[in-house]
């Protein structure tokens, strides 16, 4: 079997992990790649932690069971790392990417003695610049891409422009604010 | 050629109704079901479907619109969960007995208490001996393909029963997963047109439906429902057997994954099922010989059939993911050890676990331990014939 | 299909023969019952003295008060049930009833 990239997302009710999990699923569909994009879902509440999931692979990929042994671990939300075990269970040779203003060193010592790569992305700064609001989904989504290589680079970008051109037809700015927040993303991100 | 997509499985099932186009849905949506008459709102104010949307103000309400369309010879559904299936439990009777055809989702929820809205079989397993057809699906695909095929049995004039097309509540009915749609002019050849002789709006045939039926009659009419069940037994090969020739898709009672030479196998429904192939497939990778049943049709359940591919294992474990508290195991279980009764010397061990209740997730690692409890099963070893899977103890 | 006779018998049809659910698949079949069987009292209708006012006609339970050109014609016997009603709203008592010989 072919290998699978299995991701764990931790967010906060609202934030929209959920939605970026989907997103991502979205991404690695449109490239051609089986794909599982699924919440946890229990008593929806704002800003309650919550974790979503993917599972991205080039064969269909039966199980239905939560991710407990992740390749890696998306945090959309800092604060959760003092509130969260999120490198439980997350392998060594993949990685953690935190949504963060701060250096991956700053932070490696909240996360447990986890050995594997840490990266960060100011996601919320890149989206109030290229957005004009704090929307951490499309920021965080690059990147994913870019640190796991989950899909290839120049394909995820021409099928997520492809995408926003569909979804925002009428808006020119959006497309563009969500492009450059894209590419951003995946140039900005830290430690990878 | 099929057109290839990524859905959750409630906008899959919601697709296939636009694709249907129906005549009615009357629906009180209830969460995980909610989607289903959402998305489809969507195509109805977009004008993609030219139905009728009744929002009634209770399921109670929703399942009763149905029949009353349904009677007026209406291509009709609902979708519900959990206590939506139950606040139309006095219905579904009513439904089945009119020998109306109502398709009817359910996004497999938990009961309370306690509260939870999770994913179990509680609601449609509590619902199996309604005169329902009951189809379970592993996945989206599954549950979109078994939507049209229900349609198909349900509508049989040899059958002319409702049916219930379940799929599992979040995990399937909120997962996006890949998923092959058929085009729609495929789809309205499948279907074709339903006109159903007893009309209740047909002013050429004036008819009463659902009189009073005395004694002496409600006996020969519910065994004319027990006929319609086994005409469903006689047809529901043939509807398959034309899906797969349409779509590449062969479906059958119950799906056999890796049972040839298969000493020991669980026998389960819906998404947990996808969970146990990956576990077969790592257990066949160390040499064990374990193979698995995954049931689509339980009603009517395919009691011959069953035991025949059971004649030869060693030991079997049912899983259910609803208790039925009888103090003698789950509704599968009693089905499945029922239909083994007459193998005799070939008949194997057959045990039950209760699993996953109110959306306790299904991990590989439990079902390995399934299989590896069957080991001892199968040396005779004892233990419970009914136990509880992941339970702390 | 009628599963009453019109002697009041029930018709021994097997499941197979029955239509399905019970549904009655024709109209008016209750003309074809003989309920009028069911009677105790029966009632009388002095044509001279009724005016075919035409107040007994809507009370009657049973539509056993045919009506033909614009008069009233003498009881259905064979739905009337002999509730009596319609006795106590005629204005004329252009109606008597009695305890019926069988």
């Amino acid at each position: 079997m072919s290998k699978m990239v299995e991701i764990r997302w931790h967010g906060r009710g609202g934030q929209g992990a959920k939605t970026a999990s989907l997103l991502l699923a979205d991404a690695a569909f449109n490239t051609g790649k089986y794909v599982q994009g699924f919440p946890e879902y229990g008593p929806e509440r704002m800003g309650a932690p919550i974790s979503a999931y993917n599972r991205i692979s080039d064969e269909r990929c039966s199980v239905h069971s939560n991710i407990y042994d992740p390749d890696y671990v998306v945090v959309v939300d800092e604060t959760l790392l003092s509130s969260l075990d999120v490198t439980n269970g997350l392998k060594e040779s993949g990685g953690i990417i935190i949504n963060s203003n701060k250096d991956p060193a700053q932070l490696r010592d909240k996360l447990k003695g986890y050995k594997g790569k840490v990266c960060t992305i100011d996601a919320g700064k890149i989206s109030e610049e290229e957005l004009g609001k704090n929307f951490p989904n499309i920021p965080m989504l690059g990147a994913v891409v870019k640190v796991s290589g989950v899909i290839p680079e120049a394909d995820f970008i021409s099928k997520m422009e492809a995408s926003f051109k569909t979804q925002f037809a009428s808006k020119a700015s959006v497309i563009d604010g969500n492009m450059k927040a894209l590419k951003r993303s995946m140039q900005e991100v830290k430690g990878c | 050629m099929a057109v290839k997509d990524r859905l959750t499985g409630n906008e899959a099932v919601a697709y296939a109704v636009k694709q249907v186009n129906p005549d009615v849905f009357a629906a009180f949506p209830i969460t995980p079901s909610t989607d289903v008459p959402m998305i489809f709102s969507s195509y109805l104010a977009n004008g993609e479907v030219t139905s009728e949307f009744v929002l009634a103000e209770s399921e109670h309400s929703a399942m009763s619109a149905c029949i009353g369309a349904a009677c007026s010879g209406a291509r009709t559904l609902t979708a519900t969960s959990a206590c939506g299936l139950a606040l139309m439990w006095e219905l579904l009777y009513v439904a089945s007995g009119m020998r109306l055809p109502i398709m009817m989702p359910v996004i497999n929820r938990a009961f309370s208490a306690p509260l939870n809205i999770n994913c179990d079989h509680s609601d449609s397993m509590g619902a199996r001996d309604t005169g329902w057809i009951q189809l379970y699906a592993e996945n989206n695909q599954e549950a979109y393909d078994n939507y049209f095929i229900g349609m198909r049995i349900g509508e049989h004039k040899d059958v002319l029963l409702p049916v219930m097309s379940c799929q599992d509540g979040f995990i399937t009915s909120h997962g996006l997963e890949n998923i092959d749609l058929i085009e729609d002019d495929k789809v309205k050849k499948f279907i074709g047109n339903y006109s159903n002789e007893v009309s209740l709006i047909n002013p050429k045939h004036p008819v009463s439906m659902g009189p009073y039926d005395i004694p002496f009659y409600y006996m020969e009419h519910k065994y004319q429902q027990v006929q319609a069940v086994k005409n469903a037994k006689k047809v529901i090969p043939g509807i398959f057997k034309e899906f797969g020739e349409l779509t590449g898709r062969k479906y059958s009672w119950f799906e056999e994954y890796k049972m040839e030479d298969a000493e020991r196998a669980i026998i389960i429904l819906n998404s947990s099922a996808g969970t146990a192939k990956a576990v077969v497939d790592q257990l066949r990778a160390k040499g064990e010989k374990v193979g698995l049943i995954k049931i689509r049709v339980y009603r009517p359940f395919p009691m011959e059939e069953i035991a025949a591919a059971l004649s030869k294992v060693k030991a079997v474990a049912v899983m259910d993911k609803a208790d039925s508290f009888s103090n003698c195991g789950g509704p599968v279980y009693t089905d499945v050890r029922h239909a083994c009764y007459d193998l005799g010397e070939n008949r194997p061990k057959i045990i039950n676990f209760i699993y996953g209740l109110g959306g306790r997730d299904v991990q590989m690692d439990n079902i390995a331990h399934v299989y590896e409890e069957l080991k001892k099963t199968m040396a005779g070893s004892g233990g419970e014939l009914y136990r509880y899977l992941g339970l702390r103890e | 299909m009628l599963t009453i006779n019109a002697s009041g018998e029930l018709a021994k049809n097997t499941w197979r023969e029955l239509d399905p659910a019970g549904a009655i698949c024709e109209g008016g079949t209750a003309a074809q019952v003989n309920t009028g069987d069911w009677r105790i009292n029966i009632p009388a209708w002095i044509a001279d003295k009724c005016t075919h006012c035409m107040l007994c006609v809507p009370t009657c339970p049973d539509s056993s008060i045919p009506v033909k050109g614009g008069k009233r014609q003498d009881f259905d016997f064979m739905h009337c049930k002999g509730c009596g009603v319609c006795i106590k709203v005629c204005p004329l008592k252009a109606m008597t009833i009695a305890k019926e010989d069988k």
